[in-house]
């Protein structure tokens, strides 16, 4: 860089200067209000500290600034941004089904939750209805995920408080949930299996017996975490009192999910507008009236019971039928399969297609290349993903592509209450707020 | 060799940078740079079932000033590039990158304004690891790819034009120790 | 009593007419006030040799069309609700532009100038109590579309168990909207999100500055006319263009 600084920001202006060089801008950053921050080191406790964005304890690339008067944190800025892929403006370039494998990496610890939102918005633009089966197989993986989840915030929450164990035993029981996973849609992680219209493709034969096998399984391991966190007294001590935020200021916030029920408010949305059948299960909400770090722990326990607990009514209620809406200019085409050399279209699709229906193979190119069109309009459609309200603002000008799609991502809006939450306390207790928030910085930056 | 028969029992004889390499590869200490997804599949590694910890490596080193390998776990944004060269940086010699994932070496799926197309615009890197994200097998595959790469480091100069060429085999070992 | 008279099947004639006061009279707009973005060509080509006759797809722009009463629902009741409330509160009825039911959704285009005082009638009116604010977000129309900037709110009732949208339009030249924070506060990263991706700058916020591109980064990547910014691939022998280059089939 050319040129030599001079002059600072300090003449109360709010932006930095900038001027032109031959390299092109260069902005001269003189801290902002940093000035106003340490000119009040009369208190020689008043530290100003980085936690920056990689560091062991800030559940992803988040980056923490703390002003700590010893050990009490006097303010707390967050800096975000540091995952932002600009996935919200690739979905423009992309056809509708494609949009899918985008949006599951947002927040990839619950990725079909956002092909489910994803997929709700679009099917609510096209206006078609699912197949009752596709829609009972969405609540399956839906609830698994949510399983895996909460699993996720167990693990990371234990080991960033300090207790590893939680991270061994969590990723143990992960392990079983994504290997369901893949036994069921090809892949641990980003599935994309929801498409619009249904799902990928229909479950193997022995689905039924592998998926109660899991039920079993879960249901003797998931009482060691309360035998092993529920009862331990430091855990409590670390997490009771902390990080309380009462409902009103949730409101204020927008917060949702385990956040605002752990506060009092039961408000879930698959019960208060179900979507994808889920008003046939019965399920319970859990909720408590503490609103700290604890009462949001219990609630996730327990919510993941009750994922449990869906599933098994999943497994009852299932039977045969198309995965797919029968709309054959809107239906994925391919019927895929698992041979030796992947996963790809299956024999006899491609038989079909190249022997014996032009119409197929007029339909299969079409909708590959060029994809459905969907009719005009916007829709807001949210889902309940574990950490909150997942919503999909989907604006469509008529073609293959959306025009904008934006995402109401639920550890972005939560993720704003962490200064509520920590201010006034120790350090030691921001940690496990930002841990009881669970948030995923991937839905956070998009 | 003949020196060997003659010495008392307990004895061994090896090169010291044979010695040296094998006491690198054999307790790496990963830094932590989970990004994105592939951080979650990394922290799988470190888990139970994918046990990191037979070849040394579950000491997951917060401060890089600690660590040996930097595994770039995730997809690096415009904002994160300048964080990921301090980070490198502020590592000591001897040191390594593993670009896990196809976002970490290549941009994967997001060819757009906001991500890095490929971590070696940043920093040098000497495993590149596809998937998206990579199983834990292929990372524990990748991991142990860069361990017979550290065994073949040459000691110096001279050392390089001398070995130049020569590669340990990597041998699998449902292979190296099936019945004969 | 109406002003004017429609002609029987004019452009506002409608079999019911709505009661006094209750619904925006004389200053309906001649078009509608969202614009939309027309469509041309097929595969990205025009007036070249491609002989196909996709290059020749005119598409029409769609907009967004505005609604007649009955809106259907309970989209009456809350209308209803909602202009009494204006009414009370000395807000013009000019205030809401457009009205437009869609899909099972309500939407409302408001006038910049009133944004902030309907946000804070809808959530504190006992009849409308939309304590949530569920999304703030941008929306870029298109290059050469009027007022093609819109800041679109989606309010959440959880007391009625309802959800509307609120849409301002403004322009690119003059892309200014009332911050909405000290009524919601969640608008609070949401509005800096939509200031960094869009450029629209919102009066009134405490702290408007980038929140997810880099501080000191250059234009508003979600506008239409701000490229993907990919680099060309090269794959196999041959070369990708990066996906906003490359040709499209739509």
């Amino acid at each position: 860089m050319s040129g030599t600084g001079t002059g600072h920001g300090t003449n109360g202006s709010a932006y930095a200067e900038s001027r032109e060089t031959t390299e092109g801008r260069v902005y001269h950053v003189s801290g902002g209000d940093w000035d106003d921050v340490l000119a009040d080191t009369e208190h020689d406790e008043r530290m100003v500290i980085n936690m920056g964005p990689q560091h062991p304890s800030t559940h992803g690339v988040l980056r923490l600034v703390l002003e700590l008067e010893g050990e009490t944190v006097t303010q707390l800025r967050s800096v975000i941004g540091y995952l932002h892929t600009g996935i919200e403006k690739n979905l423009e370039y992309r056809t509708w089904t494609q949009g899918v494998t985008f949006v599951t990496r947002m927040d990839y610890l619950a990725p079909l939750s956002n092909e489910m939102g994803y997929c709700l918005a679009v099917e609510k633009l096209l206006g078609i209805d699912v197949p009752r089966r596709a829609e009972l197989i969405r609540v399956l993986l839906l609830e698994i995920n949510r399983i895996g989840s909460h699993l996720v915030y167990i693990a990371t929450g234990g080991m960033e408080l300090g207790a590893t164990t939680a991270m061994t035993i969590g990723f143990r029981e992960r392990e079983e949930v994504l290997h369901l996973l893949e036994f069921l849609t090809g892949l641990r992680m980003n599935h994309a299996f929801i498409r619009p219209g249904g799902i990928a493709q229909d479950l193997p034969t022995d689905a039924h017996e592998k998926i109660s096998e899991f039920v079993q399984v879960m249901d003797k391991r998931l009482p060691l975490y309360d035998q092993l966190f529920t009862g331990q007294p430091i855990w409590r001590n670390r997490l009771k009192g902390v990080g309380r935020l009462p409902v009103d200021a949730c409101l204020a916030l927008g917060v949702t999910g385990p956040i605002l029920r752990s506060a009092g408010l039961p408000w879930d949305l698959r019960k208060v507008e179900p979507y994808s059948r889920y008003d046939e299960f019965s399920f319970d909400v859990p909720t408590s009236t503490e609103g700290d770090c604890w009462a949001r722990y219990l609630c996730r326990v327990e919510e993941m019971h009750q994922s449990l607990r869906i599933i098994r009514q999943v497994l009852e209620k299932l039977e045969p039928g198309p995965v797919m809406v029968a709309d054959r200019k809107i239906a994925w085409p391919a019927q895929l399969s698992i041979s030796s050399d992947g996963m790809g279209n299956s024999l006899a699709h491609v038989r079909k297609i190249m022997g014996q229906s032009m119409e197929s193979l007029i339909h299969h190119f079409k909708l590959v290349t060029e994809g459905f069109t969907v009719p005009a309009g916007e829709v807001y459609v949210p889902v309940e993903s574990p950490r909150g309200e997942l919503g999909f603002h989907v604006v469509s000008d008529g073609g293959t592509k959306p025009m904008r799609v934006h995402v109401r991502d639920p550890s972005f809006v939560n993720l704003q209450s962490m200064p509520a939450m920590a201010e006034g306390g120790l350090v030691a207790d921001v940690i496990a707020a930002v841990a009881s928030i669970d948030p995923v910085m991937g839905g956070v930056d998009r | 060799m003949g020196l060997e028969e003659k010495l008392p029992n307990g004895i061994l004889l090896a090169s010291l940078e044979g010695l040296v390499n094998w006491a690198r590869k054999n307790s790496l200490w990963p830094a932590t740079f989970g990004l994105a997804c592939c951080a979650i599949e990394m922290m799988t590694v470190g888990g139970s079932r994918y046990d990191i910890a037979r070849f040394g490596m579950e000491r997951f080193s917060a401060t890089p000033r600690q660590a040996d390998l930097l595994i770039v776990a995730g997809r690096v944004t415009q904002k994160m590039g300048p964080v990921l060269r301090q980070i490198y940086d502020q590592m000591a010699e001897p040191k390594w990158v593993l670009a896990m994932g196809v976002c970490a070496s290549s941009g994967g799926m997001f060819n757009n304004y906001a991500v890095v197309q490929g971590v070696d615009h940043i920093v040098p890197v000497d495993m590149y690891l596809p998937g998206c994200p990579p199983r834990p097998e292929m990372l524990l595959d990748a991991i142990l790819k860069l361990h017979a790469k550290i065994q073949d480091e040459p000691m110096g100069p001279r050392r390089a034009a001398l070995k130049a060429g020569q590669r340990t085999e990597l041998i699998p070992s449902s292979i190296k120790y099936a019945k004969k | 009593m109406p002003e004017e008279k429609p002609a029987t099947g004019g452009e506002y004639s409608s079999a019911e007419r709505a009661e006094q006061g209750l619904e925006p009279r004389g200053s309906r707009p001649a078009k509608p006030v969202v614009a939309g973005r027309a469509r041309e060509g097929m595969f990205g080509v025009s007036g070249s040799g491609d002989t196909s006759g996709y290059g020749g797809l005119r598409l029409p722009a769609h907009t967004a069309p505005p609604a007649e009463r009955p809106y259907g629902g309970w989209f009456d009741e809350f209308a209803d609700q909602f202009f009494a409330a204006l009414a009370e509160n000395e807000v013009p009825v000019e205030a809401v532009q457009q009205v437009t039911v869609d899909r099972n959704e309500i939407t409302l285009y408001l006038d910049r100038a009133h944004l902030v005082q309907a946000c804070r009638i809808l959530r504190d009116d006992p009849g409308l109590r939309f304590e949530l604010c569920s999304s703030v977000s941008g929306v870029d129309y298109g290059e050469d579309v009027p007022q093609r900037l819109h800041s679109v709110y989606h309010l959440t009732s959880m007391t009625y168990r309802r959800r509307i949208r609120l849409e301002v339009t403004m322009d690119v030249d003059d892309p200014h909207c009332p911050s909405i924070v000290e009524v919601y506060p969640t608008a609070d990263w949401q509005e800096r999100e939509a200031y960094d991706m869009f450029g629209i700058v919102y009066d009134g916020h405490p702290a408007l500055t980038r929140i997810l591109m880099p501080d000191d980064w250059d234009g508003y990547p979600q506008r239409k006319d701000y490229p993907l910014g990919g680099i060309p691939v090269e794959y196999k022998g041959a070369e990708i263009p990066p996906p906003d280059q490359r040709r499209s089939y739509s």
